[in-house]
């Protein structure tokens, strides 16, 4: 698995509609279609929240393909989630197949086709959101969102800055294991083979300095910042006001109906 | 003379150290005073204390003894702090380490909005900051796909869009390859030139020392040379001893003077060193 081909967190710039939407919206649409996709519970639920999903990245221009490559990663979970379903999901009628200790029965290879369903979905809904929203806007968002914690002395601002400065330093970090990965590599370091306690341990001379160099640059960035007059969230305005406009609040009433109508479908068992 | 932006009086730090061992000290006693709309280089070796001078500019750190005054306000007073910020500004070595966002315009706009400008002006302020440095085509892009040079002009737009009437660059090239480097001080320059904002440039290259109208040499925390480039560069032996080079046109020519050629000493550039020689030739 080479390194870039982490996605995470990672923004594509765009002008289609998922783009303009505001990030409030986008942020409350994801829950309602996390929230959608854990009511469902039979193939016609499923496929409703499926066409949903395929129409969103339709619109937003993002491409299936990066959508997917940025689930790499996470493919040994899904496998392992599906796997445990498959064997473990206890069924009325006769094992279609038995061995040992283990039966499958038809429930089972349900139960694990809607759990990679379930996680795939789940990942490529989120990754759109992250897709098609600027980090700064996405904790905008959530910034506004949460709010009304500050009431209860939540640091929403400094969690929100936290986030977005994390976002914004993934790929440099990313980049940098590269190089530190090479820089070893070049000297003899091993880091595909091996049992995995030496895979394990091979990766300490990755991570020291890594962690060292990031730590230099929180310290650098921490001055730079106050260099440029960041006192925390008092007193700041933005660059972009957030607005609901006409788009979101549709988009707001599509995915309140959408939960509701999977809720439906699952009251029959759909 | 015009009015001095920043001035430093008897300018002494040394950082905290153990106990029973002496604090190493990094500035002692260093008097400075740079004339508002200037362009001034800080020229020294590794050790110099240069870097240190630079982050007393905006109170990043603060005296151990002596005074630091930015346009007039003692940088000590900590009322003061978010003024004497907005008048200095400091562009750093690794640009990487001073972008906050993921875009560059809502990068530049960090500043501005940190000052609570309203969003009209802030819009105004970061068109015309990635214009003064070239970028504007690139607004929308994410800072790390950006060449070297490039973010480095991220950077410094992101500090003139907090509209400071001085500049201050800690070694801004020291990271870049010469493409970047030679676009950086290109800004720089036109910065200075055109909109008026003192520039103080910290550098270890000679010809980036060599495009300032002063120039001030630092060696173990004190000023041993100050005045125009020219002036300071035929200064050889004293640069030399302090570890620094002299820029190439000058080593030549001090060269020759050594050899018992007589060619004078403060051609800079290129051209006037060519000039020289030529008509030592005819």
């Amino acid at each position: 698995m080479a390194l870039k081909d982490i996605t995470l967190g990672q923004y594509f710039p765009g002008n289609t509609l998922l783009h303009r939407l505001d990030p409030r919206t986008k942020l409350l649409g994801t829950v309602a279609y996390i929230v959608a996709l854990f009511l469902a519970k039979g193939i016609v639920g499923y496929a409703v929240l499926l066409a949903v999903l395929a129409a969103l990245i339709a619109v937003s221009r993002v491409g299936l393909k990066t959508i997917l490559r940025g689930m790499k990663p996470i493919l040994v979970i899904i496998i392992i989630t599906a796997v445990l379903n498959l064997f473990y999901t206890p069924g009325a009628g006769e094992p279609l197949a038995a061995f040992w200790i283990f039966k499958i029965y038809p429930e089972g290879i349900w139960a694990a086709v809607y759990m990679i369903l379930r996680i795939a979905m789940l990942i490529a809904c989120t990754f759109l959101l992250t897709y098609t929203t600027s980090p700064i806007l996405l904790t905008d968002g959530l910034e506004k969102l949460l709010g009304p914690l500050k009431a209860i002395r939540v640091p929403v601002h400094e969690l929100a800055m936290m986030m977005s400065i994390a976002l914004r330093f993934i790929p440099t970090l990313i980049e940098e294991t590269d190089k530190i990965m090479s820089a070893q590599k070049a000297r003899g370091a091993d880091f595909d083979t091996g049992s995995l306690m030496q895979k394990a341990r091979a990766l300490v001379p990755l991570l020291v300095p890594l962690f060292i160099s990031a730590f230099r640059r929180a310290d650098e960035l921490a001055v730079a910042m106050e260099c440029r007059c960041y006192h925390g969230g008092e007193g700041r305005t933005r660059l972009r006001v957030l607005r609901f406009r006409g788009a979101d609040v549709a988009a707001l009433a599509g995915s309140a109906a959408l939960c509701v109508l999977v809720g439906v479908l699952r009251q029959f068992g759909l | 003379m015009s009015q001095s932006i920043i001035k430093t009086q008897q300018l002494r730090f040394s950082y905290a150290a153990d106990e029973g061992s002496v604090p190493p000290v990094v500035l002692d006693g260093v008097d400075l005073e740079i004339a508002e709309g200037s362009f001034v280089a800080v020229l020294g070796h590794n050790g110099s204390g240069k870097s240190t001078l630079a982050k007393h500019m905006n109170a990043i750190l603060l005296p151990t003894g002596g005074k630091v005054y930015v346009s007039g306000i003692d940088t000590a007073d900590e009322d003061a702090l978010l003024d004497i910020r907005r008048t200095v500004g400091m562009v750093f070595q690794n640009p990487d380490n001073q972008i906050v966002a993921n875009v560059v315009e809502e990068d530049v706009a960090f500043a501005p909005e940190n000052l609570g400008v309203p969003s009209e002006e802030i819009r105004r302020r970061v068109d015309e900051a990635l214009r003064q440095v070239g970028m504007y085509e690139y607004r929308e892009h994410a800072p790390h796909l950006l060449s070297g040079g490039q973010k480095q002009r991220v950077a410094i737009a992101g500090v003139i869009a907090m509209r400071p009437r001085c500049i201050v660059l800690d070694e801004p090239t020291a990271m870049l390859d010469p493409i970047g480097r030679s676009e950086v001080m290109k800004t720089i320059r036109a910065l200075n030139r055109t909109s008026g904002v003192t520039v103080v440039l910290i550098t270890h290259h000679m010809d980036e020392a060599a495009m300032a109208d002063r120039l001030v040499v630092m060696a173990k925390g004190k000023i041993v040379s100050d005045g125009p480039p020219r002036q300071v560069f035929r200064q050889v032996e004293a640069l030399k001893s302090v570890g620094l080079t002299v820029p190439e046109t000058t080593e030549l020519l001090w060269q020759l003077r050594q050899a018992g050629v007589d060619v004078p000493l403060d051609a800079l550039s290129d051209e006037e060193c060519a000039q020289a020689l030529y008509r030592l030739l005819q």
